[in-house]
């Protein structure tokens, strides 16, 4: 590699890196500054941070949102990786005829796209009572096709030997999925946990359209009421937007290679 | 006797395997098919409400005399053509460039590039609403170098509306691609771009004869996944641009949920409209498989 092209790779990996982080850096120190200090193209943090927060506290209820989303996106979770997994491990280790066939229907589901279910799972959950409620939250993604794949996928690595002689000592198929299986796909469970959570966490269309109540209010539905008015003040919304944006980081800088492996993993 | 045991041992696992996998089946069964079918049957229907009548196809033909709803078709076309070739091929450069043996920090690099995947879809259409804004930090520069006299309006021009939709993208989507080529040149041995090296082949040559070739199935997932998801924005254009100026980035997800929740609900024609969306996908994912096939 001659040196000329060795810096111009350098420089424009510098350059796009740069785009990367800097509107996150600028939310950071946005949310640092007072609105008049943000207009004026300040980019240093400040030290307006409490009052933002105060004023935040003061317009929209962020604890209550912020524990909504807690909540559901966890249960969501929990509850997605156990009826994904419990699936994807039926599928590959019992597998036969018919639930391949299965299986590639269920992966048709993949391409449904969501504002085409949108208004009959609406109509059902208000039908079922189930409109700002967890369960109407958690009900359309608790099982999807992708997790199922993922874990189909890495059920194909679980050793038959180990299978067959639990079964010989008498392990029920049950106990050898909860004591056997989980404890050997950790890092499969790590991945399908970290997507499965920003998904939630993220979600935006769904909410919006069930969560009728301004007390079942996910994260980013306030942080999106926070634009809405003539006067914009960014201090505080930045601030807004970057505790809507702190669970995800977290998750990110912990399991980022889970991460990774998470969007990816099915697809290997 | 054995035999015949082993037969129910083999009947037996066989209802086991059933048993694991019906909850996850049946919940994928009545919250996608299900709803899907009766979406299609709603879209022949018409009314407000519980008084729905069977109207035919009117839904269908009145989608097509629709201009917002044709407009949110064109809107969402533009951001596809141009956003999924453009991010696609930065996003292959860099990973391509990453994939490089001799780079140093790489894994700074590739954490930085990847780093707008933390952020959620409606912060960082908020974060790039206020930095776009007409008191936005990008006007604040552009004025203060001179490249412009006045702070321009991006949000509410047409155009310049729909190019920040496209930039917002880009941003938030490329180190996502750009993980899965990634992923796939891993499976790649180094060694091929070695031999090509001594070969003679340039690091222009070796892209296009080595890394695309060999990317293609990566590069055919991320191009039906990246088409599928733009087909559906959503977030976007509500939060950034709100589909202004006069619906003019308005995207079909967009109008659709407008039309169902926002305005006076009209579940049928929203139903119809959102089958279009179905039937898109479907074409255009079939289309990239063929097209991906023949190259072979």
């Amino acid at each position: 590699m001659t040196k000329v092209r060795k810096i111009g790779m350098y420089v424009f990996l510098c350059i796009v890196s740069f785009i990367s982080v800097f509107p996150l850096y600028w939310m950071v120190s946005a949310a640092t500054n007072k609105s008049a200090d943000v207009i004026s193209g300040r980019l240093i943090p400040g030290g307006y941070f409490m009052e933002n927060l105060n004023n935040l506290l003061a317009s929209q209820n962020i604890g209550r949102a912020f524990g909504n989303s807690f909540k559901y996106a966890a249960i969501l979770t929990i509850a997605s990786l156990l009826v994904s997994s419990l699936a994807g491990y039926g599928f590959e280790i019992f597998h036969d005829k018919g639930k391949d066939l299965l299986m590639s229907i269920i992966l048709l589901a993949m391409m449904v796209p969501f504002v085409a279910t949108m208004i009959p799972l609406f109509q059902m959950c208000s039908k079922a009572g189930w409109l700002n409620t967890t369960i109407g939250f958690i009900l359309p993604t608790i099982s999807t096709p992708f997790l199922i794949m993922m874990f189909r996928q890495s059920a194909r690595s679980f050793p038959h030997d180990i299978m067959e002689a639990a079964r010989i000592d008498g392990l029920s198929e049950i106990r050898i999925f909860f004591q056997m299986f989980i404890p050997t796909m950790r890092s499969t469970y790590a991945a399908a946990m970290t997507i499965t959570f920003m998904n939630a966490w993220n979600s935006y269309l769904w909410p919006k359209v069930i969560m009728t109540d301004s007390a079942s209010q996910t994260m980013p539905m306030v942080v999106a009421n926070l634009t809405e008015g003539y006067v914009t003040d960014y201090g505080m919304l930045m601030l807004a937007v970057l505790i809507c944006t702190l669970p995800t980081a977290v998750v990110f800088f912990c399991l980022q290679n889970a991460f990774a492996e998470g969007i990816t993993g099915a697809v290997k | 006797m054995s035999k015949s045991k082993k037969m129910t041992l083999s009947k037996k696992q066989n209802l086991t395997g059933w048993v694991f996998l019906a909850p996850g089946a049946f919940l994928i069964f009545i919250m996608s098919f299900v709803p899907m079918f009766r979406a299609l049957l709603l879209s022949f229907k018409s009314g407000v409400g519980a008084n729905m009548k069977w109207s035919g196809i009117s839904n269908y033909v009145r989608m097509f005399q629709d201009t917002v709803f044709v407009q949110s078709i064109k809107n969402t076309f533009f951001y596809l053509i141009i956003q999924v070739p453009v991010m696609l091929i930065l996003a292959l450069v860099l990973a391509s460039i990453l994939n490089n043996k001799d780079l140093r920090f790489k894994g700074l690099f590739r954490t930085m590039i990847f780093l707008p995947c933390a952020t959620s879809l409606v912060a960082y259409a908020i974060i790039f609403r206020s930095l776009f804004a007409n008191n936005g930090l990008v006007n604040l520069i552009l004025v203060n170098l001179g490249i412009l006299d006045q702070p321009y309006a991006f949000l509410t021009n047409t155009t310049s509306a729909r190019i920040v939709i496209i930039i917002a993208l880009l941003w938030r989507w490329t180190g996502y691609n750009m993980v899965f080529y990634l992923s796939g040149l891993q499976n790649i041995e180094y060694s091929v771009y070695e031999a090509a090296k001594i070969d003679g082949a340039s690091a222009v040559q070796s892209f296009f004869k080595i890394t695309v070739p060999l990317l293609k199935p990566t590069i055919l997932l991320t191009a039906i996944m990246s088409t599928n998801g733009t087909l559906q924005l959503f977030d976007e254009s509500v939060n950034l641009t709100s589909g202004g100026p006069a619906n003019t980035s308005i995207t079909m997800s967009h109008y659709i949920y407008d039309m169902s929740f926002k305005y006076v609900p009209n579940f049928g024609y929203a139903a119809a409209m959102s089958f279009l969306i179905l039937v898109l996908v479907a074409v255009l994912a079939f289309l990239q498989m063929k097209v991906g096939d023949k190259r072979d």
